[in-house]
């Protein structure tokens, strides 16, 4: 069926490491530039999504399976959470990122990582849960 | 306008497209980079593609409106004038005495290195300073997509596999 389209399918296959290379990027250097959690994770819930949509679902569900998804997207919101649980015993406030590390600035970037890891998790996993959910209803 | 006129789903959907990638540029052209590029990846990417794929679900002409009423236009007129009456209030853009740059703004962008390391003053903000508000948002969205998943997948359950794509 879709053997028809092949400079969509060259391209998308050019691309895709390029757009995950990039959301990473967007991701760990979201401290130096613009971008961070949300940015990455919409990034590459997108790739997915190219990637479902010229190679159809199947291809998609082999890469990042429904159920590995589906547990993904509680799991960002524990790691977001547990960060704060973390402090707590470490003896500071929920989500008091200074006693994460004995150096208040590097237990703030340590911190902000996590965070941005957990947001990144929830959003990118959402995004492809709810397409995985549109796609896979017409059938 | 072109929006609301057009009966035909798809070039609505198309023009929604278009009018996402016109306000990233216009956010790019504000400096505000980050809000850009969600805008262009999630208001012109990820929400053209679930609509689309909500088109193949459904006929791609607007059915005739049975009778048509004058009070949703009403309504939104109403909504827009109280929005433009509040706005009269607002200090000028870029004004450099508005109250927004008095508050918390000056320790942000003079404490952020010494106190986060972080050069980029909005993640600082956003994942410290304001870590709570990211947390909320983050189960904002979680809550949303569970919410949606159970919507969407609460009448098929045993019929996952692969096949054509939308």
């Amino acid at each position: 069926m879709m053997h028809r389209e092949t400079i969509p399918r060259v391209v998308t296959k050019l691309l895709f490491p390029f757009i995950l290379l990039f959301a990473l990027y967007v991701q760990f250097h979201g401290e130096l530039g613009p971008g961070g959690g949300f940015q990455a994770g919409v990034i590459t819930a997108a790739a997915i999504i190219l990637y479902g949509i010229i190679f159809g679902l199947g291809a998609a569900h082999r890469i990042a399976p429904p159920r590995l998804i589906e547990v993904l997207v509680p799991l960002g919101v524990l790691i977001y959470g547990s960060v704060g649980v973390f402090g707590l015993l470490l003896g500071g406030n929920y989500l008091d990122y200074f006693v994460l590390d004995p150096d208040t600035v590097h237990g703030q970037e340590r911190g902000i990582f996590w965070v941005e890891i957990g947001v990144l998790v929830t959003v990118s996993s959402t995004m492809i849960a709810i397409y995985y959910a549109f796609a896979g209803r017409g059938r | 306008m072109a929006i609301a006129c057009v009966r035909n789903l798809f070039a609505v959907v198309a023009l929604g497209g278009i009018y996402s990638f016109l306000m990233a540029l216009a956010l790019l052209v504000l400096d505000a980079v980050d809000v850009s590029m969600t805008e262009a990846s999630v208001g012109a990417g990820v929400s053209t593609v679930l609509l689309l794929g909500a088109l193949y679900l459904t006929r791609i002409d607007e059915a005739p409106p049975l009778r048509v009423s004058a009070a949703p236009m009403v309504v939104a007129l109403a909504a827009g004038a109280a929005l433009l009456y509040g706005s009269w209030d607002l200090p000028p853009f870029g004004d450099p005495a508005g109250a927004i740059h008095h508050h918390v703004a000056p320790r942000y962008l003079n404490q952020v290195i010494a106190e986060t390391g972080v050069p980029n003053v909005v993640t600082a903000v956003l994942a410290s300073y304001r870590g709570y508000d990211t947390l909320g948002e983050t189960t904002v969205i979680f809550t949303a997509g569970i919410g949606v998943l159970l919507l969407l997948k609460g009448r098929r359950r045993r019929r996952d596999g692969g096949g054509a794509a939308l």
